[in-house]
């Protein structure tokens, strides 16, 4: 299974949730801001939100240093 | 004295984008700088080098040792003065031909809106996520267009904000992060800054020519990979500040 992660190809195992995605990156979930299919889901819906097939998602940080 | 003006500027006269008529709209531009740091000192030179004719300069620190790894508006003489002061005096020395207004205050829900009133333009270089999200509000809600970026080590964003255009700030972050005094102080390579800072003041200087179009959606910088990637950020219908039913912010 491909998804498209910040515009690049990534080969997914099994389906995967947005959490468990992130937890397996070692992305600590407070830190980052997601778009799942061009839509931006709450951050409660991660857990439920199962990646597909050809899906894209953009995995935003927060930075707000200056 | 016009010849001179007019020689200050020669590199924008021969762009078709600028030219004479693109100058003059700089000259007569409003644009407010919150943040005389990292961020804001690229953006500060560079549109006072520009020729924007009034630049605000909004800040409420003095300059600190540990600050000169990226705030180059500042120098070592300069450690212990208000930035506001060394700021404007760095400014007017690279151009005497325009106009700087020291706002020497941090912005707060109390004070903001005086602050932004008769700016066409902010340019939001704060290094915390508190200011951020207090001036992008009142930036939409006055309906400024607001010029937003953030650095962190290598890596940052900028996204410009047209109220009624664009997403907005709230779209991209709708909450400012759980724990936000965790990212205040984090390391920034100056470069970064630099880059973003020169960003915002392009940006700044599209919007007023009218040259090009806007940063649409999100450009993200990874400069440990070297690579930047436009991110087309879809507006949120649920967005608490833009979307259909705003919440009470
Ligand atoms: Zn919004």
């Amino acid at each position: 299974m491909k998804v498209i992660v910040n515009g690049k190809e990534v080969t997914l195992e099994q389906p995967t949730s947005i959490s468990n995605y992130l937890k397996s990156k070692g992305v600590e979930p407070q830190t980052v801001v997601v778009e799942h299919n061009y839509s931006v889901p709450d951050r409660e819906k991660w857990e439920e939100i199962i990646l597909n097939d050809g899906d894209n998602l953009e995995i935003v940080k927060f930075m707000g240093g200056g | 004295m016009i010849n001179q003006m007019q020689e200050r500027y020669a590199r924008h006269f021969n762009l078709k984008e600028i030219g004479l008529e693109g100058q003059e709209k700089l000259r007569q531009a409003k644009v407010l700088v919150i943040g005389a740091g990292g961020l804001g000192s690229p953006v500060l030179y560079y549109l006072a080098a520009a020729g924007v004719g009034t630049i605000g300069i909004a800040d409420h620190d003095k300059v600190s040792i540990s600050n000169l790894n990226r705030q180059i508006l500042h120098t070592s003489a300069d450690i212990g003065r208000k930035k506001v002061e060394s700021g404007a005096e760095k400014l007017l020395s690279l151009n005497p031909e325009i106009s700087i207004i020291m706002h020497d205050m941090k912005v707060t829900p109390e004070n903001i809106a005086a602050l932004l009133a008769g700016y066409n333009i902010v340019v939001d270089a704060t290094d915390n996520f508190t200011s951020r999200f207090l001036i992008s509000d009142y930036c939409f809600r006055l309906e400024i267009p607001l010029i937003e970026a953030g650095v962190q080590g290598f890596e940052g964003i900028i996204l410009t904000i047209i109220p009624g255009e664009t997403p907005c700030y709230r779209c991209l972050y709708p909450n400012p992060p759980e724990d936000r005094k965790a990212f205040e102080g984090l390391g920034i390579v100056g470069a970064t800054a630099g880059i973003f800072g020169s960003l915002q003041a392009l940006e700044v200087i599209k919007r007023i020519t009218g040259a090009g179009k806007t940063i649409a959606g999100i450009l993200v910088f990874d400069g440990l990979d070297g690579s930047f990637r436009n991110v087309k950020w879809s507006q949120r219908k649920d967005c608490p500040l833009c979307g259909q039913n705003p919440t009470n912010l």
